[in-house]
């Protein structure tokens, strides 16, 4: 790029940023929160916030994410329960992204610390401070993600949690979306002690536009499950960043259902730091329409030895809707034995539907195993005849074909009988659409 | 029950005829058996019935217990009770076969304005069908047709028939990759679904699968039409002299 055109975007995106931070007030917090927000703001600052000539939002517009206003996205009842109501739970309810404590259950679980993010950066809690910003901080580099830092500067709610032991159940996070222009920026910080192991699942869209950041840090031996379902409003914008720092001999495994919504980005950002560790990352999205947009964009660091890492992404599109994975994996000089393994896919139901793969790996270890693949498939007619030969109809046929082809990655969810209420309520969306 | 009367059929890709006026009728109760050297058209013939895309019939009729099976979809032939097992089982992969089973019973039930047969009734159907078929619990459970053998795939089109009880069954070339103990185990499958109320079309280029599967009427088709019909002992005059006689004899 020409010198003069390269200053021109930088001043660009100056103006964007300034323009977006000038409307925006900084929550109060204790002194060490309040210098890890500058801190954060400052980052935002020198890295400007996301603009279309970023390597990475190439194929996402963050204009929407990015604008001082949150977009207008009507309400929507699906008439139905949120996903894991009827499970035993630590249940929290957010409404347009403030937790509704009376809606709540009390904080408290055997097994773990929970605070409120306002409560949390008002005392001197220190594990909350040692991780506050500073895995979202550490995940800057090599790729900026402004907009997590922006999240960390001016979050107003959510939850840290510190695990300690091994909590009879999950702590479930429902997000509720009740106003049509809500604007929420939720920061949750988990840390997961030595040997611990917890269950977090969350359900719901958020807000009318969401900024979510999960700091996760897990110490040896700990293990962490995350599974979540993004609600099913049509018209809410979310952007995430899950940044995961994983010790010796941990388990990290996230698993993202993703049914509508007009934007979404899910960045998720995780560091083997200890040797023998397990990251997975997975997710499915089914997309309907023009204005679909989803994005999964994933960095994936071994920096450690004998660490295995899996990312497996599969996207239903039909009508028009765009489908994105930026995946890479990154293996350090000196992380031998890594197992790295990538697939992307992506199921086109028309001609007018588009998936971008950008599948990356970067190896400067010699003793590694690492393996992406990226496609894009119709659905098999073959299959479909057959099916319908048999009298299924063709909408039910093709429903069976598309649960098939997202089974793969809902197979990487651990606890069985969470994976079966996932496919349940996925059939059934699929059903209803159908008719 | 099933009327094919002058049935025309090409390509719909390229301009070429395949189905020349084909006339046959199979009657309730009866097997027909259609035998032709390769190329003959058989295989054509039982995906137009069936309904699959990429064949346009430029002429003739068909007509199933009296409906028009031209005019519907492959889901609502199948509703109406015909039945194909095809020669290349289709592979599913991420589909349970007990589930595609269930799914496909009780899709054909609710077509028919019935009630959907319960996981419970529906386990126990299938048990017994499967049973019969030395299909095993592993077989049902893993995704349809993928990893099976040449002859598992087989027992299992038979399995669907077993289970969905059509009125008139299309074997496309069954005995194809089967060896004599497979064919054997799905000529008895066959043979147990006989009965006064359900036609049978069994497609064959051997006369083997006839020894299990003794037919009533044997058609033998060559270019595009049923070029000769008799009894059982056609068959065995193939088996003897092969298609080159008949062809001779009927040029």
């Amino acid at each position: 790029m020409p010198a003069i055109a390269k200053e021109k975007l930088a001043q660009l995106k100056r103006d964007t940023t300034e323009e977006r931070l000038a409307g925006m007030t900084a929550p109060m917090g204790a002194g060490w929160a309040s210098e890890a927000r500058a801190a954060a703001q400052a980052r935002v600052r020198d890295m400007g916030l996301p603009h279309p000539r970023d390597e990475y939002w190439k194929f996402t517009r963050p204009e929407t994410l990015v604008e001082a206003d949150a977009p207008h996205a009507a309400l929507f009842d699906g008439g139905e329960p949120h996903l894991f109501h009827d499970r035993a739970r630590l249940h929290l309810v957010f409404r347009d992204g403030v937790l509704d404590e009376a809606a709540s259950d009390a904080l408290a679980l055997d097994g773990i610390e929970i605070e409120r993010l306002g409560k949390a950066l008002d005392t001197d809690i220190h594990w909350a401070r040692d991780t506050y910003g500073v895995l979202e901080e550490a995940g800057q580099s090599p790729v900026p993600r402004p907009l997590a830092a922006l999240n960390t500067a001016y979050a107003t709610d959510g939850v840290v949690i510190r695990v300690t032991g091994t909590p009879a159940h999950p702590v479930c996070l429902t997000y509720l979306h009740e106003d049509e222009t809500s604007d929420a920026i939720l920061h949750h910080v988990i840390r997961v002690e030595k040997g611990a192991e917890m269950t977090l699942l969350e359900t719901g869209p958020g807000a009318a536009r969401v900024n979510q950041v999960m700091e996760v840090d897990i110490e040896d031996s700990g293990r962490l499950h995350h599974i979540r379902a993004q609600g099913r409003d049509h018209e809410r914008r979310a952007v995430t960043g899950t940044f995961a720092r994983l010790g010796t001999e941990s388990t990290f495994k996230s698993f993202t259902m993703t049914v509508n919504g007009v934007m979404t980005r899910n960045e998720c950002v995780v560091t083997l730091t200890g040797d023998d560790a397990v990251a997975h990352v997975a997710g499915v999205c089914v997309g309907d329409g023009k204005d679909f947009h989803h994005d999964d964009t994933v960095f994936v660091t071994h920096d450690a030895v004998n660490c295995e890492s899996r990312q497996v992404f599969k996207k239903v599109l039909r009508n028009g809707a765009t489908g994105v994975f930026q995946g890479k994996i990154l293996v350090k000089d000196g992380a031998q034995k890594t197992d790295g393994y990538q697939i992307s896919q992506s199921l086109l139901l028309d001609d007018d539907s588009q998936f971008q793969a950008k599948p990356e790996l970067e190896i400067y270890a010699d003793d590694v195993a690492c393996s992406h693949g990226s496609t894009s498939g119709a659905i098999d007619e073959t299959a479909l005849f057959y099916l319908r030969s048999r009298g299924v109809p063709e909408a039910e046929a093709t429903d069976l074909l598309v649960l098939a082809f997202l089974a793969e990655a809902l197979e990487e969810i651990e606890d069985e009988d969470i994976a079966g209420e996932m496919v349940d309520r996925l059939s059934g969306w699929l059903e209803r659409r159908a008719a | 029950m099933l009327n094919i009367k002058n049935l025309h059929v090409k390509l719909e890709e390229e301009d070429k005829q395949i189905l020349k006026g084909v006339d046959l009728e199979v009657e309730a109760g009866k097997v027909h058996a259609i035998m032709g050297p390769n190329g003959s058209g058989k295989s054509t013939l039982s995906y137009v019935l069936s309904g699959r895309e990429g064949y346009e019939v430029t002429d003739g009729s068909v007509h199933l217990e009296g409906e028009d099976v031209l005019a519907l979809e492959p889901e609502e032939r199948a509703a109406l009770g015909l039945f194909l097992a095809f020669q290349y089982p289709v592979e599913i992969p991420g589909v349970g076969n007990m589930t595609f089973l269930r799914t496909a019973l009780n899709a054909q039930r609710k077509a028919k304005g019935q009630e959907e047969m319960s996981a419970a009734d529906f386990l126990k159907l299938i048990r017994a069908k499967a049973k019969d078929l030395k299909i095993d619990a592993d077989m049902l459970k893993r995704p349809v047709n993928v990893g099976f053998s040449g002859g598992e795939k087989k027992r299992n089109e038979i399995l669907q028939m077993a289970v969905l009880e059509p009125k008139m069954c299309i074997l496309d070339e069954t005995d194809s990759g089967l060896d004599v103990d497979a064919m054997k185990l799905v000529s008895d499958g066959v043979n147990a679904l006989r009965e006064e109320g359900r036609g049978f079309l069994v497609i064959t280029h051997y006369q083997r699968l006839l020894d299990h599967i003794v037919p009533d009427v044997v058609h033998i088709m060559a270019h595009g039409k049923i070029v000769k019909t008799g009894g059982p002992e056609l068959a065995l005059e193939v088996e003897r002299n092969g298609y080159t006689d008949i062809m001779a004899e009927v040029a």
